[in-house]
């Protein structure tokens, strides 16, 4: 079935509803989804959106520019981040006017709390200036990511949006740099259906689902970044994934930072807030590389809460009444998974894999790029977490990711319209679909051996356990060996139910071909890349290392395997410091 | 532990009709029902359908009845039951797609009757709109809708009456009617103060029981009524 639209968005997160906000009142639009939109794992967002609203204290866009350039160690290109920045009070109201109902300061404002390297300058006693954290995060209690989730869900519902809910995308459709549309599986009755499109915007999200232990959502398996891998577009900086600090013991699942901002403690064994050690003026409120990194060096060096591989969040002086008001969604958590009531007892945590810095290249404008020289493919934007501007560098702030959704969705958005007002379609090539089609022929008439759980599972321990939050060379070779050898093994994958309807069996096999295709790139980028910066920490190369490494990777799919490149960081006020909190 | 999970199936496919059929994995006591269904997906039986994404109760996607509860596949543990023998179906009430999947258009549909919507039609300001504290405590509980079902599908109203618009909706309609800032409270109240919409809400409060975001839901369809009959008099 063929399915004609201007635009076709793919992923119906924050950045992908924004960009439907935006368009859906100029266009033809349709948003594919593999899950209602509702259920996007933008919704499991907790903490806050950021910008210097100063609404309960002084603060300024130069100072949350510094932060995000900081906290990114220097690898975010500030001509995006400066954008981003100085657009952020402007998409916040927007999102307010639409109805987001946010938290509420005394007068009526929207309230905002502390997060990891969101800092203000003061000058202390001495006459010294020093940086130390604001109030900069917009919240809504523990469920930021949900009620902006929903709120532009009901805009969608406002503007009649088409959505294709339990669509599937196998593919893109890109011929002489020019894209054309996807294909898609519905997974109601497994039929193959071509969306043609002038415009197509992936907003497809992360890839956290390739790790073991994972604060990200069955849905994450960077199934669009897998397949613009494929269809032969370049991926940037797959390297730097974030761990956060506090995945709640052993599953993984996120206890948002804002525990942290509102005042809450990591000790580890003896009773210690440990973070005195690591990063004495900010504390707990460091950025996550550093928080994660610090907990993770406690539980190595044997000081895990009675030496196991957690240490304890402790929110027990915030009282019962703020655990209510501020964060009620994590404290149902550590009641129903670990059966703990944290007005009472510290809440047991690791760190968890959360948010991928990388992905699919993208100009300031959405536009995505075919090289690191910056020519772009016509027809094809990415927003959003696939995709890489680089507004995040080596590590994400805690709430800028929200932030960079709605942020880049808009915008993503308006340059689509002014592309749409000269665009035509292009037309589909005869073979349209066809490859698809083949493939899930020949896995429903195969008779493949390998067990696609079996795989998944092996791929995401040595995830965790070889490219995680400390790496080195033996370890990143020993993955990329696994990865390659796992890959093989997939060829031969076996289909064991053969309906037609809702073949969620065959939804996962497609998954984890995705995670294993750009899992081999997280890794070759970890392995080359030879220094410590933000989330990638080598333990071989103990420090960062601006004369060689100041520059984003570029990885290319080839006939001969992966190739690397890679393109200068854009540098315009801050140079390069020393980064400690 | 030893946990057999007697779970209905149907594939349209090649059943008449849904039959019933029993698994026993291997499981630990704080492993979540909904860990137990990918076992038997992954371990025994790949043709075994169900929605999930999340995993931690926020996306709505795995409400089903377990126990003869509607509850959120990945919100309850093996050791929340004393009998390791757990009964797994689809929501009630709505049509099967496959096994655990049902068909939810009917639910959408009428979540869109109520307008979901904030409808502010005068110009907004530079900044936000100011909103209390108190006000924005107003709507305090009907924001966590997460749109899992799991009310509605509980609701004996509804079972009788498909017409009735449900829970959700209503809550929907609750949530703007009482935002301070939106403006068109009498034209959604003109939706729903009719005979199927609030008043086939019987207070049983099913709703409020299976709510796995502990919404109260029935008290908050109290206040629309009040609402509805400040409105007449």
């Amino acid at each position: 079935m063929i399915h004609q639209y201007d635009l076709v968005i793919v992923g119906a997160g924050l950045a992908g509803l924004r960009a439907a906000v935006e368009t859906s009142n100029h266009a033809k639009v349709a948003v594919i989804s593999k899950v209602f939109p509702t259920r996007s794992h933008s919704g499991a967002a907790q903490g806050g959106i950021a910008a210097a609203l100063g609404n309960e204290e002084p603060d300024c866009i130069e100072w949350h520019i510094f932060d995000t350039v900081k906290g990114s160690d220097y690898l975010g290109d500030q001509d995006a981040i400066e954008m981003m920045i100085k657009e952020a009070p402007e998409v916040i109201y927007e999102l307010e006017h639409m109805g987001v109902p946010f938290s509420r300061t005394k007068e009526g404002k929207i309230a905002q709390r502390q997060f990891g390297g969101h800092t203000k300058e003061v000058v202390d006693e001495k006459g010294n200036k020093k940086r130390v954290p604001v109030l900069r995060a917009c919240y809504s209690a523990d469920r930021t990511g949900h009620v902006i989730l929903h709120t532009l869900y009901e805009q969608c519902v406002k503007n009649n949006v088409k959505f294709f809910s339990e669509f599937f995308i196998t593919s893109l459709i890109l011929e002489n740099n020019i894209c054309r549309g996807v294909i898609a599986i519905n997974l109601k009755d497994t039929s193959i259906h071509i969306f043609h499109a002038k415009a197509v915007l992936f907003a497809t999200g992360g890839y956290g689902r390739a790790y073991r232990v994972t604060s990200n959502a069955y849905a994450n398996s960077g199934d669009g970044v897998a397949i613009a891998f494929r269809a032969g577009i370049p991926l940037e900086d797959m390297e730097f994934v974030q761990f956060h600090p506090t995945g709640l013991y052993p599953l993984g699942i996120l206890v948002t930072e804002g525990a942290r901002g509102e005042g809450g403690y990591l000790l580890n064994n003896n009773r210690e807030r440990f973070m005195k050690n690591y990063a004495p003026t900010v504390m707990e409120l460091a950025p996550r590389d550093m928080v994660t990194r610090s907990i993770q060096t406690e539980i190595n060096e044997g000081r895990g809460i009675n030496g196991k591989d957690y240490v304890h969040l402790d929110l027990t002086h915030l009282g019962r009444e703020k655990l209510k008001e501020r964060l009620p969604e994590i404290t149902g958590f550590a009641k129903t998974y670990a059966g703990i009531d944290p007005a009472v007892e510290p809440i047991p945590i690791l760190p968890t894999a959360h948010y991928s810095m990388g992905g699919i290249p993208t100009d300031l404008y959405g536009n995505v790029l075919a090289n690191e020289k910056g020519k772009i493919i016509q027809g094809f934007f990415a927003a959003g977490e696939c995709a890489c501007i680089s507004v995040h560098g080596a590590n994400r702030l805690g709430t800028n990711s929200l932030l960079d959704a709605v942020v880049h969705g808009r915008r993503a958005g308006k340059t689509i319209l002014k592309f749409l007002a000269e665009a035509d379609f292009s037309p589909l090539p005869t073979d349209s679909g066809e490859s698809d089609k083949e493939y899930i022929n020949h896995l429903f008439s195969g008779t493949g051996t390998e067990n696609a759980d079996v795989i998944r599972k092996i791929l995401k321990s040595e995830m965790t356990n070889k490219c995680g939050v400390f790496r080195n060379e033996t370890d990143l070779k020993a993955a990329l060996e696994t990865v390659r050898t796992l890959k093989e093994r997939f060829k031969n994958v076996n289909l064991s139910f053969k309906g037609k309807v809702f073949n969620t069996e065959l939804m996962e096999i497609i998954e984890t071909g995705n995670l294993l295709e750009f899992s081999e790139v997280i890794i070759l980028g970890a392995l080359e890349r030879k220094e410590c910066r933000g989330a990638h920490w080598r333990t071989d190369y103990e420090k960062r290392d601006d004369v060689n490494w100041l520059k984003h990777t570029f990885a290319f799919k080839t006939d001969k395997g992966i190739k690397l490149k890679y393109k200068p960081v854009t540098i315009l006020n801050y140079q390069p410091q020393e980064r400690k909190y | 532990m030893k946990v057999t999970l007697s779970i209905l199936r149907f594939d349209p496919e090649k059943d008449e009709k849904p039959y019933r059929k029993e698994y026993t994995i291997e499981a630990e006591p704080t492993d979540r029902i909904l860990d137990c269904l990918d076992k038997v997906k992954w371990e025994q039986d790949g043709s075994l359908s169900y929605r999930r994404s999340c995993s931690h109760g926020i996306c709505g996607s795995d409400a089903m009845m377990i126990n003869g509860k509607n509850q959120l596949a990945c919100q309850v543990l093996v050791k929340d039951f004393k009998k390791k023998y757990i009964r797994i179906d689809p929501l009630p009430a709505l049509p099967i797609i496959k096994d655990l999947i049902v068909d939810m258009d009917s639910f959408f549909d009428k979540y869109e009757i109520v307008k979901p919507y904030l409808i502010n039609k005068q110009q907004p300001p530079q900044k936000e709109r100011f909103q209390s504290p108190e006000d924005r405590a107003l709507i305090d509980e009907s924001v966590n809708c997460i749109l899992c079902g799991a009310c509605s599908a509980s609701c004996p109203s509804l079972w009788t009456n498909e017409n009735y618009i449900g829970p959700a909706a209503l809550l929907k309609a609750y949530r703007f009617i009482f935002d301070s800032r939106d403006e068109a409270a009498n034209e959604r109240l003109d939706i729903i103060d009719t005979p199927d919409g609030l008043w086939r809400c019987h207070t049983i409060f099913n709703c409020v029981e299976v709510c796995p975001k502990e919404i109260n839901i029935t008290w908050h369809l109290s206040q629309l009524k009040m609402k509805c009959l400040e409105r007449e008099f």
